[in-house]
Order: C-alpha cells, then sequence, then structure tokens
C-alpha cells in the first residue's frame, strides 16, 4: 500500500530540502491543486514550485482569441467554448464581451455537446474553439470522426492544440528556468504514458515524476522528485499508477493522428515552438473554422502589454509576485495578463489562493 | 469604476461590492446598504429589507422564483435578529408571460410565507414588451420587529467565538446552474430554498450571546465569512473537513471545477456565538430537521483575513468571489 | 490543465456509458476507451472516458466512490436528501 496521506510526507519532504530548489509543475490543474489545498504553506521556503505551460488559457496566443472574437460576431455563427475561455482577452476583446454585445457564445462540457448543437440547428455554423492539451484533443478528434460520420458539415473547429513534450523540452534546454525537476501532468500522461518523458530526462538529466491530484499524489510525486536530485539521478517515475500506465491510452493516440498532424504553434509568452501544435488533416479540413470563414484579423496583435511578466513566469524565470503588475494594476478582478485571467493561470492561482501567503 | 455593468456585478462578489460603493453609497450614503437589513430612522424596533430576484429557470428542483423571492427576503430579516411582519412584492412581467406560471409562481410565494408566518400585504405589476425582460422579475420588501433584546452586529464578535453553519452548503447553486445550463448532469441535489427564521430563533434562543448571523447567499460561504470578517473587523479560520458538502455537489464541483465554497445557498444560516453557547447553539439547529446536518465550521480570530485549514492540513486565505465561477474543463 | 474525475460505469448503451458520479449522472463517450464495461471506475474529462483507473491501486478512489454510493442508498431509504 502506498502512503497518499499528505501527514505522510510533509517531514521527508522537508528533510529532503537541503539547499533552494526549483520544482516545475506543468500542468495548470496541479497549480490549482496545490493552491486550493495549500500545500505550499507545508512546504519549506527553500522548496520553490514553479507554475508551467500547461495552462491552455494562458498560452494561446492574442491572434487566436481575435479570430475566435472575430468569428463570433459573423452572422449565423455559434461559438462554443469551454468557461475556461470566456474571460481571456485577446488583443482586440474577449468572448466575454462579445457575448454582452449580442454574439451567442455559449459554454459547453464536451465537445460532443457542441456537435448535438450543430446536428440541432443545420441553418447555423456552430465553431468549437478547440484549446487544449493532449488530454483534450483526442476528444476534438473523436467528435470530428462522429461529425464526418454523420456528416454535421457545419460543425467547425477552431484547433490550437497544443503538445506539451515540445514545451517541456524548451524549458529543460533554457537554463534561466532554473528547474531542478518536472512534475509532469497527470491526465496528458494517461494519453500519452511515460515514454515521452525518457528522451528529457536522459537529454537534459531532468528527473520527471507523473503525479496525481489528490494532495497525497502530488506530495508524493514532490518527494520522489526530490530523491531523485539527492541521489542525482534522472530518471521518470510513475506517481500516478491508477490512472497513467507506461503505454498511455493508444486508441486516443490513433485518433489524434487521424484526425490531425503536428505542426509548428506560437505559444503566447513562450514564442514559436517546432512540432508543438496540430492542425487538421485534409480529409477534415472542410471542418476547418479557419478555412470555412474568413476573418480580417489585425496586422499585429501583441500578446501582452507592457511590463506583464506572464511569459517568464511560465517558462519558470519568475515568480507571480516578481512581477511589477501583481496585486497592483493587475488583480482577478482587473487582469492584464493571461495569467491573471484563468482560475488555473499561476498568477491568478497565486492571488487567490496564497503563494505569498504563509500562516501558522 | 468598471465603465459597464457586467454579469459579474450581480454575482455578489467583490464586483457588486465595488459597485455598492461606488455608486450607491456615494449618492445614497452608506448606512442604509451597509447591512441586507436596516433600522427604520425613529422606529428602532423595525427593520426594513428588500432584494429584487431574476432566476434562470423560473422553476428549478427544490423552489422557483416565487419561494426564492419570499425565502431571499424573510431570511435577511431573520439574520438580523427580526420576525417578519409584512412584505410587499412588485413584478415586472414580460409580455407573452403565461398567466398559469404567473399563478404557480404566486402560489410558491404566498406557501413560502406562511411557512414564515408572514402576509405579503402589498403588491405592484407593470408589464414591459416581449425582449424587455426575462418573463418575470420580482421585488420583495419585507419589514420586520426585532426579537426583544437581540442586538446582533458583527463588531460584537471575539476572537474564540464559533462559527456554525445549519446545513450542506452549495445546494440551490448547484441546482440552478444543472437545471439552467445543457450540461447534460442529472443530479439528485434539490436547492436548499427555505425560511431559515425558525433556525434563527433556534439559536438566539439557545445561544442569547449570539453575536450575529448571516445567510450566505451570492457568492457562497466563503465570500459571506471574509465579507463578515471584514465587518467584524476580526479574522476567521475556517476548517474545510468540518464544512458539511453533499456528495453529488462535491461531484459537481469536481467535473465542472467549481468551488463548493463559493456556490449559493439560499436557505441555510451562518451564526458566530460565543464559545461556551456553542454546544447549545449547535444542537438547538440539529433539533429542527432543517438544521439536521449543522456543524461547526471554524472560530473567529484576531488580526484580519479568512483562512481555510485544509483537509490536507495546510492553509490557504480565502477571498470575496471575483466573478461568477464558470464551468471549466482546465 | 485537464480536470477528469472518476466514477463508476453503471450501464453502456453502443459507444457511450451512463456514468455515475458520487450520485451524478452523465451520459459519458467511450470512444477512446472501448473495451470498458459496466463496473469500471474510469476517469472522464469533457465527457469522455479516456482511461480505466486500475483496481488494484486505486483502492482509495473507488472505496470513497463505494462510501458515497452507500450514503445516497441510506439517504433514499430514508426518503431522498433534504
Amino acid at each position: 500500500m502506498i502512503a497518499t496521506r499528505p501527514a505522510d510526507h510533509y517531514r521527508e519532504i522537508a528533510a529532503l530540502t537541503r539547499a533552494p530548489v526549483a520544482l516545475m509543475e506543468v500542468c495548470g490543474t496541479h497549480t490549482m491543486a496545490i493552491a486550493r489545498h495549500g500545500l505550499r504553506s507545508r512546504l519549506p521556503p527553500a522548496l520553490a514550485l514553479l507554475s508551467g505551460p500547461g495552462c491552455p488559457v494562458c498560452v494561446t496566443p492574442a491572434a487566436e482569441l481575435d479570430r475566435a472574437a472575430l468569428l463570433a460576431r459573423e452572422p449565423g455563427v455559434t461559438v462554443a467554448i469551454f468557461g475556461d475561455l470566456l474571460r481571456v482577452p485577446g488583443s482586440l476583446s474577449s468572448l466575454e464581451r462579445e457575448r454582452a454585445a449580442g454574439a451567442d457564445v455559449r459554454i459547453v462540457y464536451s465537445p460532443r455537446d457542441a456537435l448535438a448543437m450543430a446536428a440541432a440547428d443545420r441553418a447555423r455554423l456552430v465553431v468549437f474553439l478547440g484549446a487544449g492539451f493532449e488530454t483534450t484533443s483526442p476528444l476534438v478528434a473523436a467528435t470530428l470522426v462522429r461529425a464526418r460520420e454523420e456528416a454535421i458539415e457545419n460543425f467547425l473547429v477552431l484547433p490550437v492544440f497544443r503538445l506539451i513534450p515540445p514545451a517541456m523540452a524548451a524549458l529543460a534546454a533554457d537554463p534561466r528556468a532554473r528547474i531542478a525537476g518536472f512534475l509532469c501532468p497527470g491526465h496528458v500522461s494517461t494519453i500519452l504514458g511515460t515514454r515521452p518523458y525518457e528522451g528529457l530526462a536522459r537529454a537534459h538529466r531532468m528527473p520527471c515524476v507523473v503525479a496525481g491530484f489528490a494532495p497525497g499524489e502530488i506530495l508524493r510525486a514532490l518527494v520522489l522528485l526530490l530523491r531523485q536530485i539527492a541521489e542525482s539521478r534522472a530518471e521518470v517515475e510513475n506517481a500516478y499508477e491508477t490512472a497513467v500506465r507506461p503505454e498511455g491510452n493508444p486508441t486516443a493516440r490513433a485518433l489524434l493522428d487521424r484526425v490531425f498532424r503536428v505542426a509548428d504553434a506560437d505559444w503566447r509568452g513562450i514564442g514559436r515552438l517546432p512540432g508543438s501544435g496540430l492542425e487538421l488533416r485534409e480529409e477534415y479540413r472542410r471542418h476547418d473554422a479557419r478555412a470555412r470563414i474568413p476573418v480580417a484579423l489585425p496586422a499585429a496583435a501583441p500578446d501582452f502589454e507592457r511590463g506583464c511578466a506572464c511569459g517568464a513566469v511560465m517558462q519558470g524565470r519568475c515568480a507571480p509576485a516578481d512581477c511589477a503588475h501583481f496585486g497592483t494594476e493587475c488583480l482577478p478582478a482587473h487582469p492584464r495578463g493571461p495569467c491573471m485571467v484563468s482560475s488555473e493561470g499561476a498568477c491568478a492561482a497565486h492571488w487567490r489562493y496564497g503563494g505569498a501567503f504563509r500562516h501558522g | 469604476m468598471d465603465e459597464q455593468i457586467r454579469l459579474d456585478h450581480g454575482e455578489g462578489g467583490a464586483a457588486t461590492a465595488r459597485l455598492v460603493r461606488e455608486v450607491f453609497w456615494r449618492h445614497l450614503g452608506g448606512p442604509p446598504f451597509a447591512e441586507d437589513a436596516a433600522a427604520v430612522e425613529g422606529a428602532k424596533e423595525l427593520l426594513l429589507t428588500t432584494d429584487a430576484f431574476v432566476v434562470r429557470p423560473l422553476f428549478f428542483p427544490g423552489g422557483d422564483l416565487g419561494r426564492l423571492s419570499v425565502c431571499g427576503t424573510i431570511n435577511d430579516l431573520a439574520v438580523a435578529g427580526a420576525v417578519p411582519l409584512a412584505l410587499a412584492a412588485a413584478f415586472v412581467l414580460e409580455e407573452g408571460l403565461e398567466v398559469a406560471v404567473l399563478e404557480h409562481l404566486v402560489a410558491s410565494m404566498a406557501a413560502a410565507a406562511g411557512e414564515a408566518g408572514v402576509r405579503i400585504a402589498a403588491g405592484d405589476t407593470k408589464v414591459v414588451g416581449r425582449g424587455e425582460a426575462d418573463g418575470v422579475f420580482v421585488t420583495t420588501t419585507g419589514i420586520g420587529r426585532r426579537i426583544a433584546g437581540v442586538r446582533l452586529a458583527p463588531d460584537s464578535c471575539r476572537p474564540g467565538d464559533a462559527i456554525l453553519v445549519s446545513g450542506p452548503v452549495g445546494d440551490h447553486g448547484i441546482a440552478v446552474l444543472l437545471a439552467r445550463e445543457d450540461l447534460g448532469l442529472r443530479s439528485p441535489v434539490a436547492s436548499d430554498c427555505a425560511p431559515v427564521g425558525a433556525l434563527a430563533r433556534a439559536v438566539l434562543a439557545a445561544a442569547p450571546g449570539t453575536r450575529c448571523m448571516r445567510d450566505p447567499t451570492r457568492g457562497g460561504l466563503a465570500t459571506a465569512i471574509v465579507e463578515l470578517a471584514a465587518a467584524a473587523g476580526a479574522g476567521a479560520v475556517l476548517h474545510e473537513e468540518a464544512v458539511p458538502v453533499r456528495d453529488a455537489v462535491l461531484a459537481v464541483g469536481d467535473l465542472l471545477g467549481l468551488d463548493p465554497l463559493y456556490v449559493a445557498c439560499e436557505g441555510r444560516l451562518i451564526a458566530i456565538v460565543p464559545p461556551v453557547e456553542a454546544a447549545a447553539a449547535l444542537a438547538a439547529l440539529r433539533r429542527d430537521p432543517a438544521g439536521r446536518e449543522a456543524a461547526q465550521i471554524g472560530e473567529i480570530v484576531a488580526g484580519g483575513g479568512v483562512i481555510l485549514a485544509t483537509a490536507a492540513g495546510g492553509h490557504r486565505p480565502l477571498h470575496a468571489l471575483e466573478g461568477a465561477q464558470l464551468p471549466r474543463i482546465c | 490543465m485537464c480536470l477528469a474525475a472518476p466514477g463508476r460505469i453503471v450501464r453502456i448503451e453502443g459507444t457511450r456509458a451512463v456514468v455515475d458520479f458520487r450520485g451524478v449522472r452523465r451520459n459519458v463517450q467511450l470512444d477512446l476507451l472501448p473495451a470498458a464495461a459496466a463496473g469500471d471506475v474510469v476517469l472522464v474529462h469533457a465527457g469522455f472516458a479516456i482511461q480505466r483507473l486500475d483496481p488494484d491501486v486505486a483502492a482509495d478512489t473507488i472505496a470513497a466512490l463505494e462510501e458515497a454510493e452507500a450514503r445516497l442508498r441510506a439517504e433514499a431509504e430514508r426518503g431522498g436528501p433534504r
């Protein structure tokens, strides 16, 4: 039986943290869980947990959000989104503002709900804003396969999916990121398995531990990372054995490969990463909102306001509190950067749940 | 101040507080809006409160707009330590509304008022054109008489005081969310929408030293405690494991990424009582079937801010709700 | 970046399943997990089952689900939740 109770782990983490060390939780859901359970308040000050780029809302380029806003303005178009995306500003607008101005923007729980919307009203074009990582993109692939089978031609996707391993490789290669180990994303790994991290661990001497999302699971993964560091090992370990198999979910990956192909992609705050995005294959191109509904994008769509440190935060180069805007001009009430908009964004999580706040 | 009204301004969180402060208080003066129920000048035993109600859909598991509009107002009186004397109701009806729908809502209002032993004594109706309102909007105004000898004020809270809640939190918000949004979730959660006057009187009888009470509506338990602590000039610690939350509310929270501490209740009571009276107040709540799952969830502490002691043994600060919680997948 | 919740498959209807999450039910697509069977505990993300939980190592998760199921049955016998 594996110990998963938090109390079992705090002491060992403290004992293993002999010198300042920074670990990165790549996944935004880990960022949220760490903050929500108040885990930082029980970790030694020398152990820094950096919030990584695994927040789709944070890394979707402003230009793509502008495109979604412009699509929503088109007559006869419904834009269906996950609730996370409603408030994120592009350079022009946000979908929340477009909805207030009369656009048909709907929050759905599943891409299948957006497909059902399209099937129910063939006169409207339903555009699903496809943001997310390898956990989410296979679902959208499955939905597109169904749309093809049933010839639901008015179901479109604006694909802005990103791939996690290329982003991790870029961070691992960045000396300014000062990352000593990765807490690997649990649910992405249910699809990918543990093998994509092997090369990373070897090439960059980077300890990698796949973690679940319960407090005990996260803490146990931190223990495993700190043990690797203490013993000068750099391996891939799976601390989310309940849901993650070494081979991942091959059915999901096959669906992904059937519908999408890998392409270069821009990450808000990080820049262009080769082979880190997905585009629709020819057979599915008729469902591509980019191709089906042309819109006039602004010539330039700056990703950030001047002075915003979101990019550096997501690359582990600084903490939210190091940003001059954090907690002064940039607050959840009037966010200036994407990491403050998304509830799983590093800045919002630190603000709401108190990265800087220690008690007792 | 924000330039335009957004939906967040109606969610009862920090945006609402800014709107009240920067528009209403500026022109109307602080005191009448400082509390949900206010004393009437020249008649110190009387309390006055008003509330506007809009809900989509009009009918949801456990209640409807009619029941909500009565409970919301009489609960504001109840938590101020008053017994409701009379209600007035104003209706804005949209052209085309079916009379049968209106009748159903009004019958619900009568039933809820009956449960609380109060009459709806005055009313007004306006009809607006199709599309200018969403079916029915109801505003209710209540007048109540303070229970003799009861003086509730947040600034009477002292470190060590116990924080009690009368039942599981988040039922109303989850029931309405699932009824409104087409999320495909089927849940056994019904709104807790109910008058809390009997629970409030039970607490006051068992714990005469009760400092103050609140009903955690919009913004949920966390926002209510944050606002209460700020008004008290004190801090508070809540214990995550002690807060009653139904399994199904937790499950919806896990699926949609919602924090139950920020989900609305419409039939729960928060009471701050001196430590020596905590056990008696809790027992009194639990004797009422509506308070069967009442719990002591935390304490008032010196200093400022509200801290949640998490089940994982950590601490985190609680803030007022900022922006409506949206179903999310990340 | 990806919320997923564990639930138990109540029954299978073609390519989808009815899944119970501590009393909350939803239709869940099985496109990514075609071999899933009734009784399996699966992880669900945005309406799709993405992985089956291993009953040997997911004992805590499964025990929590079973406790919730037992509480629901008890509540139903008492006449439903208040």
